[in-house]
């Protein structure tokens, strides 16, 4: 099996994946990073995205070997020093999750979309740019505001 | 009350795990030495199995165990069972297929279990199971609900016609008069679109059997591990329920579609003792949710309203065919029929309404509760009906709604159900104002110029939540109660924890139900700890569907907590030397009347434990109470929906400009969350009227929409903002005056937006769901037709 390095969350790590190894199952079953979901296995829900060099990705799709020498930041890795992202105290602040399944893959895609676009974001830019991303539980309202709160406090 | 207790607007507990990626899902566990499962699923929707062959796929690498049909049936593993029971009207029980956990002799729809493989490794089982040779001969496949009973091909040997029931419900006679001298009759078919529940947390289960203590462990993603202990014990027979252990951890949503017991949870398990007692896991694809969950809805209807000169209706009947799909589920029977019929009285005065309700078999995924489960189909034939009456009698369809609403209360609906509270007037006349309803005719002439067509539509709806009483369930059919239980312990700090047989799925239990307890005994949110999901921990419990756990389970907490501050009165009693009648209890405090001597709740818990200022001979030491509570009545939340929305007829684009939804849930605990139940509502509700629909190949029952690539659910651009309002008039049937709030949005949506959409497009019908083809078709129509 070949061998695979590269950072995530800001540590170093490494391990012998197969070949068919898709980063999601690198992240949760080596790594034991379960907040990354896999919710359709199709890279159409979007419950597994990370950054994989700052830009969204949906882990489903992507092998794990083809990961080496990146930098790969997951839910895990937003808090600092015990003390929340802005997006994610957002999300808090306006009930943007329910079962929470989607949330990680949800702010992740928000981080990305505040990258891409900046923090002053209309409504119709968030739900556009949530295309690749299925919530069952809110409805999205309470998603679109808390990520444009998220954004403007970033 | 606190500033976190009942009606606070507060961030839920709960949230820091989720947003940290620290929750713990099903699949987010593992267990030392642990195995996966994978099942071989029919690719056939109907077909004898004429022999399987596992010889390769056993010495396959990695393989431990090849299982299938005749092992479960040799290890005598009972099939999965129907809870509810429904009577034909010819006085005859329904008529209960054989469901075994992995099929035996036939398989009855694409996705039917065959056989299981465990392995060391997932891709171990995955390669094994296609080395499995399994000899079918095909058979015709049922696949249409409404041709069901005249098919040539049974999907049950010996169930004649594919016919679970012949139920109906009302006077046949009385309709039948009223029907005869009408002066105006509205009659629709309508179709109500199948659709997959999809929670977007995979289902999932790890079965661990431990030999030495011979008792077994279920991880699994239920709504109810009590009741999955319950059946997988009494009528699976894997073990004795004080020797099964199940635990429902962090569940990624439900909508109904984890309340029933499936065969991967039986079969995991059985799996692990077969194998020595490594745990065995499984999670499913995507594709198996699609093709193995329990769906929803699938009704086939039609239904006519009886009017008078004055716009009155007089009567209603209704003739549904329900599909239950291949095997009945746990609670399949009881949507079409009583969760179903028992609303078709809407929020209207109705003298007279007939049902009947014939239940098929078909070679389909099984269907059960979903959503709103049977209230939603009810809403939709009554409020489409109704919507259409208005536009044939041109009556403002809000004026012929007034005309027709119920205003006393209690009233006695010929369909069972005794309404106890509600004030329609008053959610139709708040929505027609936030819904800016007067500048409507200027908005849609604005559309207009802009070569759009504008329409707007109303859903006056009415549900039934917190099914109860347990006797008036079981006289109907239930095979168990609906009460819910609850334990406060109450630490000797004064931290609490409550123990509650309700399960969140998203619902925001530990907030909601720690903020009742704030409410009650004046302590911080922050000492409250709500714990469910287990049930080594918590005693028993129902579970959480049909918005039962705020009316059922939460009131069972009052009950525990209404115990906790009787002794705890008491103790202060004695440890402040008052007699009990003057002791006060007031924002976390114990006063006696008359004087300046106070104890703070936590310390009069501390009282109680240390012991040493009461009769332990009248006091018993420690402060924990449990509770059962069996509600009197079901509730009966109500509101009115309505969507507004412009389409362009060009392309058949639907765009949602506006909606508003003015909804009663009696007591709000926490508007904040009561507001996401709404909005998520709402958006399952637009998804069945416009994007949403299980589809099967009439010829071959291949489940054609069968991913998201194929099966549509709406993402954040299809929805717009929503407006919200409350009214509230109490329930009557529990302490705490709440109605529920988990389904209305899901109930009332579907019919707005049909209503909506055949306003702007100037046509009495439209199948759902009304996706763009559909409605270019309808738009292109009508043009031609100008």
């Amino acid at each position: 099996m070949p061998a695979v390095a590269m950072k995530v969350n800001g540590s170093q790590v490494s391990g012998d994946v197969e070949g068919r190894t898709l980063l999601v199952d690198f992240l949760r079953n080596q790594l034991n990073l379960t907040g990354t979901h896999v919710g359709c296995d199709t890279s159409q829900c979007g419950a597994c995205t990370v950054l994989v060099d700052g830009r969204a990705v949906k882990s489903c799709t992507v092998l794990a070997a083809a990961c080496g020498g990146a930098e790969v930041t997951t839910i895990e890795g937003l808090a600092k020093n015990g003390k929340l992202h802005p997006m994610q105290e957002a999300f808090r602040e306006h009930h943007g999750l329910q079962c929470g399944f989607c949330t990680p893959g949800m702010i992740m895609t928000a981080l990305d979309i505040v990258k891409r676009k900046g923090t002053s974001l209309s409504e119709e830019t968030v739900r556009h740019e949530l295309e690749g991303n299925i919530c069952r539980c809110t409805g999205y309202h309470n998603i679109v505001k808390s990520i444009q709160a998220g954004a403007s406090r970033m | 009350m606190t500033d976190t207790g009942i009606g606070a607007r507060v961030a839920r507990k709960e949230d820091k795990r989720f947003i940290m990626g620290k929750g713990r899902y099903v699949d987010d566990i593992h267990l030392p030495r642990e195995t996966y499962a994978y099942f071989l699923r029919s690719p056939h929707a109907h077909a004898k199995i004429d022999a399987i062959d596992t010889t390769a796929a056993r010495a396959a690498p990695g393989v431990l165990a090849v299982l299938t049909g005749e092992d479960a049936a040799a290890d005598k593993i009972g099939g999965l069972i129907c809870g509810w029971m429904i009577h034909s009207m010819d006085g005859s029980p329904m008529k209960v297929g054989p469901h075994p956990v992995l099929a035996q002799e036939k398989v009855r729809y694409v996705g039917d279990h065959v056989a299981v493989v465990v392995a060391e490794s997932l891709a171990d089982a995955k390669s094994a199971a296609e080395l499995i040779n399994v000899s079918y001969s095909e058979l015709d496949p049922v696949v249409d609900p409404g041709e069901a009973p005249g098919s040539a091909s049974l999907v049950h040997d010996g169930i004649e016609r594919n016919t679970v029931f012949e139920w109906s419900l009302g006077n046949k006679e009385g309709a039948d008069a009223e029907f005869a001298k009408a002066a105006h009759v509205t009659k629709l078919e309508i179709r109500n679109n199948r659709l997959i529940p999809n929670a977007i947390e995979p289902r999932a289960a790890i079965g661990s059997y431990d030999q030495a203590e011979d008792s077994f462990t279920l991880y699994t993603t239920s709504q109810n591990p009590h009741v999955a202990r319950l059946v997988i014990s009494a009528f699976v027979g894997m073990a004795p329920e004080h020797k099964l252990r199940v635990i429902a951890p962090d569940v990624g949503g439900g909508f109904g579609s984890k309340i029933f017991i499936y065969a991967e949870e039986v079969v995991c398990l059985w799996a692990s003792k077969r194998i020595g007692g490594r745990p065995v896991r499984w999670t499913a694809e995507r594709s198996e949710s699609f093709l193995a969950d329990a769906h929803g809805r699938d009704h086939v209807t039609t239904a006519e309203l009886a009017l008078n000169r004055d716009g009155k209706i007089q009567a209603l009947r209704v003739h549904t065919i329900a599909n239950m799909g291949a095997y009945l589920s746990t609670f399949a029977s009881s949507i079409p029929t009583y969760l179903y019929a028992t609303l078709l009285s809407g929020q209207y005065n109705i003298p007279q309404i007939y049902c009947e309700v014939d239940a098929v078999y078909t070679n389909t995924a099984p269907v059960d509760a979903y959503r709103g489960a049977g209230r939603p189909e009810a809403t939709y034939v009554v409020e489409r009906l109704v919507e259409t009456a208005a536009r044939e009698l041109k009556i403002d369809p809000a004026e012929f709604r007034r005309r027709n609403f119920i205003t006393q209360f209690p009233h006695q609906t010929p369909v069972i159900m005794a309404y106890d509270a509600g004030d329609y007037h008053a959610s139709l006349n708040r929505a027609l104002e936030l819904a800016d309803f007067r500048g409507f005719a200027a908005r849609k002439a604005e559309s207009s110029r802009n070569g759009r067509l504008r329409g707007i539509g109303f859903s006056t709806y009415i549900e039934a939540c917190g099914i109860a009483p347990s006797a008036a369930v079981g006289s109907l059919g239930c095979g168990v109660g609906l009460w819910e239980s609850a334990e406060v312990r109450v630490n000797p700090v004064g931290t609490v924890e409550v123990l509650t047989g309700s399960h969140s799925h998203g619902q925001g239990h530990e907030t909601t139900f720690a903020q009742l307890v704030s409410d009650r005994l004046g302590i911080g949110l922050e000492q409250v700890s709500v714990i469910h999901g287990d049930t080594d921990k918590v005693q028993f419990g129902m579970g959480t569907y049909g918005s039962r756990s705020g009316a059922v389970g939460m009131s069972a907490i009052a009950k525990a907590l209404d115990k906790i501050e009787a002794k705890a009165r008491k103790v202060a009693a004695h440890v402040m030397e008052a007699a009990e009648g003057d002791v006060e209890f007031r924002n976390g405090s114990f006063t006696v009347k008359g004087t300046d001597r106070k104890m703070a709740f936590g310390e009069v818990a501390l009282a109680a434990y240390v012991a040493h200022k009461f009769p332990t001979s009248e006091i018993e030491p420690g402060l924990k109470e449990g509770a059962f509570y069996d509600p009197t009545n079901f509730t009966f939340p109500a509101g009115c929906h309505i969507c507004e929305l412009e389409v362009d007829p060009e392309t058949g684009t639907v765009t949602i400009a506006r909606w508003t939804a003015v909804d009663d849930f009696g007591t709000l605990i926490n508007p904040l969350i009561v507001e996401g139940q709404v909005h998520g509502g709402i958006a399952q509700g637009v998804g069945q009227a416009l994007t949403e629909g299980a589809i099967y190949d009439e010829e071959s029952g291949q489940l054609i929409t069968g991913s998201y690539m194929d099966y549509c659910m709406p993402r954040a651009e299809d929805l717009p903002s929503f407006t919200l309002g409350f009214v509230e008039t109490k329930s009557p049937s529990n302490p705490l005056g709440m109605k529920g709030c988990g389904e209305a949005g899901a109930i009332a949506a579907p019919a707005a937006v049909m209503n909506a959409l055949t306003d702007a497009l100037g046509v009495r019908e439209l199948p759902m769901p009304a996706t763009p083809q559909v409605v270019w078709e309808a738009a292109s129509t009508r043009q031609a037709a100008e």
